[in-house]
């Protein structure tokens, strides 16, 4: 959150605004353009017929004669009329392309953000607030609405206006003129002064809601605890200690921004006043005009300048009000370029995973048909290309990571897994269990070392290609919304629903399934909060089943399945594993003794290795854990 | 509904009135202000004395002023007041919500809370902000211009009995169009948004199965669907300024034509050019008013659902009652359950426990055993009356928990909950969550209890070291011995433990349990285990299976008498491989 305060508010983004709206609409962008411009226009230039009307009724006041008036009146009235229906015109037009162009314009960027979110690497997801990526969804998405919608016609409209009849007025006076823009210069200076006021304001009341937030998610989370420990009324008291200062700021910036108008507007009257004053002095003073029109001072000059006034009041007051608007927005605007703009996966890899055809001598060769045997395709630099067979054979080399460059948390790792081995990472919490996997499927790439996964660099492997051949259950289960076919299809787009249903058998997840109420249909919604822990994990299981993976991650992938229910889990996932390369982070111990290699982990560092025997016989620290002497996490 | 809504103005009620006082007479000055500058103008035009212009002049200023008073406080209590509405509107619900069972928070899920708690009350914020501001001002407005109009206008002012209705059938027919447009794309737009932080939070497992073009895909999908919705319902907003611009146009026209008409038939007798320019700016502010009135149906229609939800909270009755003369003592920790049968909604088909007959005397280890589902924590969850039973009863020191005051009850019966959670905040703190006023020695005493004190020690400042949100900085295990020193602290008669050593090795576990049996033996231990060896040495184990208690004895007798509990031991004696010796 400091930085956030921190953030130099940069109003080149409007300019990046506009850009992105010309791309999206290059042909209806200048016809609403034009349409705004057109409307403000027409909505000036009425004032000079409205005023010849006036003119003339002065004209023919002492006659008393209508019949002849009305040749010159009624000719002047068709006229503003005619602009009235093109003003309404331009307005329809206006604000039905702005509605098209405003969502059409929001869609975009919520496309925009999302597919290049999906590029960002993994980094970007544990270094960030789920709950403020989500905000840039939301809240900042929202404030640019406003500011697409209303705040920039309005500053268009309001310029254009503003320009319009300033060009009348020098028409008709310039001295009286001069008096309007004084004015114009101290409503010009209140407004910033107090728009700014009511403008940080908001930013800190934008703040305050955050930080209440934050604690309502704490304590809702908690809710059950807090009833547990009756510490119901130390919760309320911190809570409103809390609310009352998102109450302080939020009542400031709302106070600033609601007397801004009246102040603007009472502004506006005193100016009409002295506009009234100036032109009854001239009037009785008869002073001499300058003007572009050399028009000489009387009361047709005087009533459109009042009327004129007004307008110029009001546009200004529009603008004024679209303050926090464009500061909100133009806030909201940045933060969504910066995660546009952040720095996407790179992926350079040019090992492509294909299907291959294998025939009597050993030669591979690429098939455009699905054939269930998968090679490298291997394009060299002097232009010959080799393929190697999809194996799982994954071999890790004096491999260093760190999350930062400055603090290595792996230190020479090698590990030789061969294909239908099952290998075990074993030791306490930030030991680097996970690490290693993420290293595996390049969520992360190594500081120094080399992984080879059948025997090509994994630098050189096209990233998606490499995670397609690597199958990870995780701690962690996340289901998405959709049908629990929809789920387990998840692992492969093109499963057909029998086998979708066969990897649940395989996982030992069709026998709860065909239990839910509409089976293998069953609408999960909230990450399948209706479905226990372990249920979920054997969907995620039978998800990870279905691509037919040759090397598999599991991690702590059946640590929620209590001991009886893993018995049957257990076997399918032994028929899971059965010629595959598998990686197992388990925290039963019980679930690995059949491993082909056991690793234990220490600050980063493999301290023991071999198999389950070969580790008790050592009676070194995996013996200790095993006979229950040292805590796992 | 409003009603409920509505008494949490409380303090916030002078300030409200104050605001439509202060409007009232702000809206009255703006009315008045155009009969003057007519006169002014009138004055001008009549070449009065220069001292008359400035008078008029000046008691316009000062209408200016009066006005900007005026303006300025009500915009000032305004804000005042629905700031403070919306605080006292938080203050209720998280009242409310803290008088909630467990129930009530499984019905709502805290997710849904939280947005309740925040983008609601916003929402309602900001009507009630525009309600208080435009309720008053736009029908006086509309009042006073009119009558205005006649006084001024005289016939001109027929004018509006051709606008008006026509404004507001256009305007209502939007506003009518509009709201059902909105609150559908709403309800998408909340998907669309709950879609995307399914893919944040599972992100992992987007880029391990290499989805990215797939979520993508999905996802511009629905946004394409929400932004032609939205498109839709915005266009029909739209349609609004071209209605009223219409009137206006309208307006302005009839005014000229008609108002120069009679001015030069009756030489400026009926009426003359100040009041055609009067009337032009009456008529403005009769269609600006009824414009604002449409946009507050527009807003409050769109703010109603966040209402409604904000209501749902309020009105929720708390599903556990207190009895009228509740019991304030404990008196041991003898625990008896009656005939239990549990459900967890009166909707539920199948009840999450049947017919259960305990008995548990004070001081006893007891064992719980069972598969995922066996209903293991639905059983003592019963006994601190998180939840109430459906039919029988569960008795603690031979009387009724729903007899026990439920603070009094819930002091005796400490629970560590299976999904137990820490605050941000310093150990101490979280520790004192268990009693308000602990000691130094209490503390460390627990903490040795719970093995807790030797990692503490550990800690750059020991008890002061801040834990943040969820406890992210201590690891499983050692998260789970806080919270068990936690629940010591407050001296329970009865100390249950739903799964929560899963995370310790069975060493400490051991030492753990060994410490309760040596410290405190009057309590009543009720313990639920994945692992045999932190039951076994139980005074009794109870055996779960689908809601049903499968079995009940000694680790010796279970073994010989109950089928699930041998498979379960042998299970884990055996290890992972007992399916290939099988």
């Amino acid at each position: 959150m400091p930085a956030d305060g921190k953030r130099k508010i940069n109003f080149s983004v409007l300019g990046r605004v506009f850009k992105m709206l010309h791309e999206f609409y290059p042909v209806l962008l200048p016809v609403v353009i034009i349409c705004i411009i057109f409307a403000s226009v027409t909505a000036a230039i009425p004032a000079i017929f409205q005023q010849k009307v006036i003119a003339s009724i002065e004209n023919w006041y002492e006659i008393r004669d209508w019949a002849t008036a009305k040749t010159e009146i009624i000719p002047k009235v068709i006229v503003l009329g005619v602009f009235y229906c093109l003003s309404l015109i331009a307005i329809t037009l206006q604000t039905q392309l702005m509605a098209i162009i405003t969502q059409g314009f929001l869609g975009n960027m919520r496309k925009k953000m999302f597919s290049g979110m999906q590029k960002l690497p993994i980094r970007y997801f544990d270094t960030n607030k789920h709950g403020d990526i989500m905000s840039h969804y939301t809240n900042d998405i929202d404030t640019l609405r406003q500011l697409v919608s209303q705040a920039m016609p309005s500053l268009l409209q309001a310029s254009i206006i503003v320009v319009t009849v300033f060009c009348i007025m020098i028409y008709y006076s310039v001295w009286m003129t001069l008096v309007v823009i004084a004015g114009v210069l101290v409503m010009t200076l209140v407004s910033k002064n107090i728009g700014g006021g009511s403008a940080k304001y908001f930013i800190r009341q934008q703040r305050a809601i955050g930080k209440t937030e934050g604690y309502i998610q704490e304590t809702m989370s908690g809710q059950k605890v807090v009833k547990v420990f009756c510490h119901e009324k130390e919760a309320q008291a911190d809570f409103d200690k809390i609310n009352d200062e998102l109450y302080e700021d939020s009542r400031r910036a709302h106070a600033y921004a609601n007397c801004l108008g009246p102040i603007i507007m009472n502004i506006g009257n005193v100016l009409y006043v002295i506009i009234a004053m100036v032109g009854g002095l001239f009037l009785l003073s008869h002073a001499k005009n300058l003007s572009i029109s050399g028009m000489a001072f009387d009361l047709s000059i005087v009533v459109p300048f009042l009327n004129m006034t007004k307008q110029f009041t009001g546009n200004i007051n529009q603008v004024s009000q679209q303050i926090n608007a464009i500061v909100m927005g133009v806030a909201g605007a940045q933060r969504i370029f910066e995660v546009m703009d952040a720095e996407p996966e790179a992926d350079d890899g040019y090992v492509k995973l294909v299907n291959a055809v294998i025939d009597e001598n050993g030669n591979i060769t690429e098939s455009q048909k699905r054939t269930g045997i998968w090679a490298w395709k291997h394009p060299h630099h002097d232009g010959t290309v080799t393929y190697t067979k999809l194996e799982g054979d994954v071999r890790l080399f004096d491999v260093d990571f760190g999350y930062t460059p400055e603090k290595i948390v792996l230190h020479n790792i090698d590990v030789y897994a061969k294909p239908g081995q099952k290998i075990a990472f074993v030791g306490a919490t930030g030991a680097g269990k996970t690490t290693i996997t993420n290293l595996l499927n390049r969520f992360y790439d190594i500081a120094d070392g080399k992984i080879r996964f059948d025997g090509i660099n994994i630098n050189k492997i096209n990233k998606s290609d490499l995670r397609r051949s690597l199958g990870i259950v995780l701690q962690d289960t996340n289901l998405f919304t959709g049908t629990v076919m929809d789920n387990i299809r998840y692992g492969r787009l093109d499963a057909t629903d029998d086998e979708c249903i066969e990897a649940a058998r395989l996982a030992g997840a069709d026998d709860f399934i065909t239990r839910l109420p509409s089976g293998y249909d069953t609408e999960l919604s909230n990450n399948g909060a209706n479905l226990s822990q372990g249920q979920r994990q054997l969907i995620a299981i039978a998800r990870a089943a279905v691509g037919d993976p040759p090397v598999m991650i599991l991690d702590e992938a059946t640590s929620s399945i209590d001991t009886r229910t893993e018995a049957i889990v257990q076997r399918g996932m032994d028929r899971l594993m059965k010629g595959r390369t598998v990686f197992v982070i388990a925290h039963r111990l019980s679930t690995i003794k059949n491993s082909d290699v056991i690793m234990v982990l220490e600050h980063g560092r493999i301290i023991e290795r071999g198999s389950h025997d070969d580790l008790i016989a050592q009676k070194g620290k995996y013996y200790q854990l095993y006979t229950g002497a040292f805590e796992l996490e | 509904m409003i009603k409920t809504l509505a008494k949490s103005i409380r303090e916030y009620k002078l300030s409200t009135i104050l605001t439509l006082v202060f409007i009232v007479g702000e809206v009255c000055i703006e009315v008045f202000i155009p009969f003057i500058t007519a006169d002014l103008v009138n004055s001008i035009k009549a070449s009065a004395s220069i001292e008359e212009v400035v008078k008029t002049g000046l008691f316009l200023v000062l209408l200016a002023i009066l006005s900007l008073t005026c303006g300025g406080i009500a915009g000032f209590t305004c804000a005042k007041a629905s700031a403070g509405f919306a605080k006292n509107l938080r203050h209720d619900m998280f009242v409310k919500i803290q008088d909630y069972s467990f129930k009530n928070i499984d019905k709502f899920s805290s997710t849904s809370l939280v947005t309740r708690l925040t983008t609601d009350i916003t929402n309602v914020q900001m009507s009630y902000m525009m309600i208080i501001r435009t309720a008053v001002r736009a029908p006086m407005m509309f009042v006073f211009a009119i009558i205005m109009a006649y006084i001024m206008g005289g016939s001109l002012a027929t004018t509006f009995v051709v606008v008006v209705p026509i404004l507001i059938f256009g305007l209502l027919m939007v506003a009518h169009k509009a709201m059902p447009a909105f609150r559908r794309v709403f309800k998408k737009y909340d998907r669309l948004n709950e879609s995307i932080e399914e893919n944040v939070r599972g992100m992992r497992v987007v880029k391990g199965f290499s989805r990215e073009d797939y979520e993508i895909q999905k996802f511009n999908n629905a946004a394409d669907e929400i932004t032609k919705d939205f498109t839709k319902a915005e266009r029909i907003v739209g349609l609004n300024t071209p209605i009223m611009q219409f009137c206006m146009y309208f307006n302005m026209i009839f005014i000229l034509i008609v108002g120069s008409c009679l001015a030069i038939t009756s030489g400026g007798t009926t009426v003359d050019i100040g009041q055609i320019s009067a009337m032009l700016t009456y008529g403005m502010q009769i269609l600006m008013s009824l414009m604002m009135v449409s946009m507050i149906y527009v807003m409050i229609t769109m703010s109603f659902e966040s209402m409604k939800r904000i209501y749902e909270v309020l009105v929720e009755e708390p599903s556990l009652k207190d009895c009228e003369n509740p019991v304030y003592e404990v008196k041991d920790g003898s625990v008896v359950f009656e005939n239990v049968c549990f459900k967890y909604s009166e909707k539920a088909k199948k009840s999450a426990l049947q017919n259960i007959n305990l008995k548990i005397e004070s001081g006893m280890t007891v064992g719980i055993i069972g598969g995922t589902g066996s209903s293991k924590s639905s059983l003592v969850q019963l006994i601190p009356r998180l939840y109430d039973v459906t039919e029988g009863s569960v008795k603690v020191a031979g009387i009724d928990v729903r007899n026990y005051d439920v603070k009094t009850l819930r002091d005796s019966v400490a629970m560590v909950l299976q999904k137990n959670q820490l605050f941000s905040g310093t150990v101490r703190e979280n520790l004192c969550w268990g009693k308000e006023d602990a000691s130094d020695e209490e503390i460390e005493e627990v903490c040795r209890l719970s093995q807790a004190k030797e990692f503490i020690d550990t800690l750059p400042d020991k008890y002061d070291t801040y834990i943040e949100q969820g406890g992210a900085n201590v690891s499983g295990g050692q998260k789970q011995r806080l919270c068990i020193a936690r629940a010591l602290l407050k001296r329970p008669k009865i100390l249950i433990l739903d799964d929560s050593t899963s995370a310790v090795d069975t060493k400490t576990d051991a030492l753990i349990r060994k410490g309760f049996k040596e410290f405190i033996p009057e309590t009543t231990k009720i313990i639920i285990a994945q692992r045999i060896a932190s039951v076994e040495d139980a005074d009794m184990i109870i055996v779960m299976d689908n809601g049903n208690i499968s079995a009940i004895g000694k680790h010796d007798e279970l073994l010989k008498t109950s089928d699930i509990y041998r498979e379960v031991y042998e299970q884990q004696i055996n290890g992972g491989d007992n399916s290939e010796e099988a």
